[in-house]
This record gives structure tokens, C-alpha cells and sequence, in this order.
């Protein structure tokens, strides 16, 4: 049998362990502007009034989403077009165990990320079994989706069409993860998510599975002959990206008291995942959060709109889905202009 | 004992006989040849051995294993890799992350870069490393899937046109590094229309036409069979 010592491709000499060409500071640059963006974000409910406070918390989950869709769908190739089913995993299960059982969110987070990883790599093998890559495995991550919304809408058990309400508390708790009403925390909590959400994402990317991953995204064929299980590398994609998605869903439920079916698992959501990773930047780190930046702040232009429009837009009063034409008329401009995103297309100017 | 034992394979697409009843014995630390005319069914070959393809029907045996009809990806472990007619680098990725990809097989990630150095050290390709992968020139990407292909720690490699496109003055160092290769233990099966490099590299040649194995044998001899010179009549070898 083989005997690897005598392998002869072996027979050449290794470089110095401190070769200045081996050297990747990657990592640590990344995590530096990591503690760098905390630090200064942190800051930011100092400065906000309770109203920008919500819209800067709104961006916040909207990161967090897009920085878990971006997991799968950028470093793993798999587009998913049915994020809603992870978030609404996420928001439904916080909502179920609170409501129904007084479970602590925190727990929920942790139950939602597993449950939500799961079903992810169940649905992502089931798609990649039958072969199914680019847009039939889009439309196939929408339908369960949007089974998953028919589903909840029919379960006694999840309170079909009405959703679940928060209990409001009479005091602070951080076990329940409920304060006052524009407490600071509220902001902080989802950013620390956030920037562990980044965290998972950096060391991901440079881990053994995360580069076979990008290596099988990049390409499958050379990928399995280097001996890469190109299953198992993408399915660890999902199941991070699910997971990280789930967390969001949990604390959207707790921060708004509320969530309904279409709030958790309606195709909107899918859209809020996909936007800010496209616009920001696909497949990058930093692309998903900056996307979020700019898209959490213009769905609350939007939404102001349509509440008060101007005399010469007055026929908008009311009308929903303005949202969605707005994102997807951003989008197509995003793509035409800048296709590897805003941090991508910066990016790569800096380097040329 | 040969390394590589291929009896009877075959492989059909939809009515066409790409590879039809294939026996072919490599000897280990063999350097052979596989010759044949556009669309002989050479790079078919490779990728039913390699496991990128299953065959329709015979049986591959490797160090004594049956590895008919494995996945790409228990063969290369297994010590058989290919490389890729047309190349296929991984474009989002440097020269050298594409080599640690292949060195992470064997070994932790710090120790994976390092060996993936030394291969393209080996291979001339190391003051490329920082390079985006996408970005190098034919010349560079031939080289690179000759260096993720080592950097796999194969017993046997299958190299798939690793000239072509090369102008002549690449060539000339692409075969000196083939011959260290060898030299060095390795066995190799060479499909390549440069005969010039065929008749300096070879120990053994087969010549494919039709998906058949038209002859085989001492390489000298075989190219002067009269079969052998008909089936190329008109290629400009
Ligand atoms: N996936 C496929 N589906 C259908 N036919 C195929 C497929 N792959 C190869 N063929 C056909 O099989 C035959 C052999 O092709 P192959 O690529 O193996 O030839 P080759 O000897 O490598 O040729 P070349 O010297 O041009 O590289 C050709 O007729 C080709 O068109
Ligand atoms: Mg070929």
C-alpha cells in the first residue's frame, strides 16, 4: 500500500517557516478594523435620537442577515433566495419558546441558530443531490420559503395569521433582554451579534473549510480532484449562514414585541438578505455591513415617504411594496455601476 | 507490477464511443506517452481514471485497489491526480492559495502554505505567488495545475497537454522540469501533441484513435508503425 514518506513529489525543499512571501496579515487587518468599528459605533447612541436610534438598530439586523446570506451565498457560491426561511426560523422560534414557554431569547438564539443550520443543510443537500446550482437552486431556497409561510400561516401552534405578542415586562432584565424603551442596549446588543457575526465570517474565510468552499465555488471540478469533498464544504457554508441568519430573526422578534408571519418568513425578508450583500459587495467581509448601512437608512426614507408624501407623490400615500421597487431599482443601478459592489469595486481600484 | 491497471474501459455519450475497451498497464515510476488525434478520447480517458467522469463500462485499478467508478476526490487522495486540458484555476484566489488549497490535504493550514511554497519554488512559479491566479499568462496557469496537482503528493499524475500553447522557448524548461520530476519517482501519463517532447519524455507510448488503443509499446517503434503513421496522415507532426 501507499507509503507516503516515499510519496516523490514530496522531494523538494520547504522555504524558511519566517519566508516574508508565507506571511498573511489578512486576518489580523481584518480584525483590527473589526475593534476599530466596534469602538466607534459603540459611540453612536450617544448621538442618536430615539427615532434615528430605531432606524440605526433596523440596519443593524439588516447586516446581520446579509452578513450570514453572504456566508453561503458569496464565499460558498450558493445563491439563496429564501433567507426568509432562516430568519423566520430564528424569529418564530425566539416568539414560540418566549411566549409559550418564558424561555430567556438568549437560549432561543443559540436553539434557533442549531434548528435553523439544520433545515438549511437539509434543504442545501436535497438541492445540491439533485444537481440543482445558480438560478434552479435560487428558486428552489424561495419555494421552501414560501412553504414555510404557508406552513406557519395554517399551525395552530404558531398562532397562524395573527403572529406572537411580547409580554412587555414592568422592570429591566437583561435574561429576557428587555429595558427601557430607547435604552442604549438595544443598539448594542445586535451590534455585538453583528460584529460576532464578522468575527465568524473572518476566521471562516481563512479555515480549511472555508477555502474549499470558495475553491468549489470557484470551481467544482478542479475542486474535487484536489480530493476536496465539495459536499461537505458547502454544506458547512450553509449551515453557518443559516445559523448566523436565525440569531437575527431572534432578535428582531424581541425588539419589536412582535412578529407575524410575513414579517419572519415573507419574500420581502429574502430581498432585505440579498440587498445590502449585493450592493456592499459579495463575497467580501466587509460588503454585507456597508450595504446594510446604506439600505437600513433608505428603507426609513421610503417609509417616511409613503406615510407623508409630498403634494406631487401623494398618490403613494399608503401603497406598499414601495420598499421592494425601490430596492430592486437600486439593485439593477448597483449592478450596472459597481458589479462587485460598493467595498468590492473600492476594493479593487485601491489594489490596481 | 504495474501501478496503474485500466482492462476494458469504456465510456459512451449518448451513441458515441468516446472510449471504447481501453487496456493500458502502467509500470510504477513509468513515464508513459498517450498519443492520438484530436478527439481520440485522451482527455476522456483521464477523466474516467481520475474519477471526474464514471465509466460505462471496465475496471481501474490503482496500487492494488479497484477504484472503478470512486469520485474525483477519493482518487486524488488516493495518490491519482489530474491535471486539466483547459485550465482551471481558482480566479478568486492567489498562485499560492491555490497550491495550499491542494497542500491542505495532507497537512494543517500554517504547514500547508509553507509546502505550497515549495512547490512553486519547484515549479519556477514562486516569484508569482501573490499573483491573482486569474490574472497569469498561459505559460504560468500550465504550471500552476502542474504545481496544485504535486502539491497533492500524488504517486501518479495524469497531465494533460501541459505544452500546449507554451511557445517553443517554454517548452524546453516545462520538459526539463517533467524529466527532474520523474526522475524524482514519479509516475506520469503524458497526453500531449508536441511529439518532439513525446519521444524526449516517454518510456512507454500508446497511441489513442477512435477511443481505442490503436497500438503500444517501445516508443521508437510504435510511431513507425504504419497504422500509427495512417491515423495521423494529415496532422502536422
Ligand atoms: N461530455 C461529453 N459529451 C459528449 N461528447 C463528449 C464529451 N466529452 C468528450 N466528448 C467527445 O468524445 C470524443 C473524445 O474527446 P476527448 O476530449 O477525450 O478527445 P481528446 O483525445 O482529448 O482530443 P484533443 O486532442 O482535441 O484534446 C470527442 O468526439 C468529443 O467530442
Ligand atoms: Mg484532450
Amino acid at each position: 500500500m501507499t507509503d507516503t514518506t516515499a510519496r516523490p513529489a514530496a522531494a523538494h525543499e520547504l522555504p524558511a517557516a519566517d519566508d516574508p512571501r508565507l506571511k498573511d496579515t489578512w486576518a489580523r487587518r481584518q480584525l483590527l478594523v473589526l475593534v476599530a468599528g466596534v469602538a466607534v459605533l459603540s459611540t453612536l447612541p450617544l448621538f442618536l435620537g430615539e427615532q434615528a436610534q430605531s432606524v440605526a438598530i433596523r440596519t443593524l439586523i439588516f447586516a446581520i442577515m446579509a452578513v450570514g446570506w453572504n456566508l453561503m451565498s458569496g464565499f460558498g457560491g450558493m445563491f439563496s433566495f429564501g433567507h426568509a426561511a432562516f430568519f423566520g426560523i430564528g424569529a418564530y422560534t425566539g416568539a414560540y419558546l418566549l411566549v409559550d414557554h418564558g424561555i430567556s431569547p438568549w437560549i432561543s438564539m443559540v436553539v434557533a441558530a442549531v434548528l435553523s443550520a439544520a433545515v438549511g443543510v437539509a434543504i442545501a443537500y436535497l438541492c445540491l443531490r439533485y444537481k440543482l446550482a445558480g438560478s434552479y437552486f435560487a428558486l428552489a431556497t424561495f419555494a421552501f420559503a414560501q412553504m414555510f409561510l404557508l406552513i406557519v400561516q395554517n399551525v395552530d401552534a404558531l398562532h397562524k395569521t395573527e403572529g406572537f405578542n411580547v409580554e412587555i415586562l414592568p422592570s429591566d432584565s437583561w435574561s429576557m433582554l428587555q429595558f427601557q424603551q430607547g435604552d442604549p442596549l438595544y443598539f448594542w446588543i445586535p451590534l455585538a451579534i453583528l460584529a460576532a457575526a464578522v468575527l465568524v465570517s473572518i476566521l471562516y474565510v481563512r479555515s480549511r473549510a472555508g477555502q474549499y468552499a470558495q475553491a468549489v465555488r470557484d470551481d467544482e471540478v478542479a475542486a474535487s480532484s484536489l480530493g476536496i469533498n465539495t459536499m461537505r464544504a458547502r454544506l458547512i457554508a450553509v449551515a453557518l449562514s443559516c445559523g448566523v441568519t436565525a440569531v437575527a430573526g431572534v432578535y428582531y422578534t424581541q425588539y419589536y414585541f412582535f412578529v407575524g408571519p410575513e414579517q419572519a418568513f415573507g419574500s420581502a425578508v429574502s430581498v432585505e438578505a440579498i440587498v445590502p450583500a449585493v450592493i456592499g459587495g459579495i463575497g467580501t467581509i466587509w460588503g454585507p455591513v456597508i450595504g446594510a448601512m446604506v439600505v437600513g437608512p433608505l428603507s426609513e426614507l421610503v417609509a417616511t415617504v409613503l406615510r407623508n408624501p409630498p403634494g406631487f407623490l401623494s398618490f403613494l400615500q399608503g401603497t406598499s411594496g414601495l420598499d421592494v421597487a425601490v430596492y430592486a431599482t437600486l439593485l439593477i443601478v448597483i449592478v450596472i455601476v459597481m458589479p462587485k459592489g460598493i467595498f468590492g469595486t473600492i476594493r479593487d481600484r485601491w489594489r490596481s | 507490477m504495474s501501478l496503474l491497471q485500466v482492462e476494458g474501459l469504456t465510456k459512451t455519450f449518448a451513441g458515441l464511443t468516446a472510449v471504447d475497451s481501453v487496456d493500458i498497464a502502467v509500470a510504477d515510476r513509468v513515464f508513459l506517452g498517450i498519443i492520438g488525434p484530436n478527439g481520440a478520447g485522451k482527455t476522456t480517458l483521464f477523466s474516467l481514471l481520475a474519477g471526474s467522469q464514471p465509466p460505462t463500462a471496465g475496471r481501474v485499478v490503482f496500487d492494488d485497489v479497484d477504484i472503478t467508478g470512486w469520485s474525483a476526490q477519493k482518487v486524488a487522495r488516493a495518490g491519482l491526480v489530474r491535471t486539466f486540458q483547459l485550465m482551471r484555476p481558482f480566479e478568486s484566489m492567489s498562485v499560492l492559495e491555490n497550491v495550499t488549497i491542494a497542500s491542505l490535504a495532507q497537512r494543517s493550514r500554517k504547514d500547508a502554505r509553507r509546502h505550497a511554497l515549495g512547490v512553486l519554488e519547484r515549479v519556477q512559479l514562486a516569484q508569482y505567488a501573490g499573483t491573482s491566479s486569474g490574472s497569469l499568462p498561459t505559460a504560468g496557469l500550465k504550471r500552476l495545475e502542474l504545481a496544485r496537482a504535486l502539491a497533492m503528493e500524488p504517486r501518479m499524475i495524469l497531465l494533460d497537454e501541459v505544452l500546449a500553447g507554451l511557445v517553443p522557448a517554454e517548452r524546453a524548461p516545462m520538459i526539463e522540469l517533467l524529466r527532474e520530476l520523474h526522475g524524482d519517482g514519479l509516475t506520469v501519463m503524458f497526453v500531449e501533441h508536441i511529439m518532439a517532447a513525446v519521444m524526449a519524455l516517454s518510456e512507454r507510448l500508446v497511441v489513442m484513435h477512435d477511443g481505442r488503443v490503436l497500438t503500444q509499446g517501445v516508443p521508437a517503434e510504435v510511431i513507425a508503425e504504419p497504422q500509427v503513421v495512417e491515423a495521423y496522415l494529415g496532422e502536422d507532426y
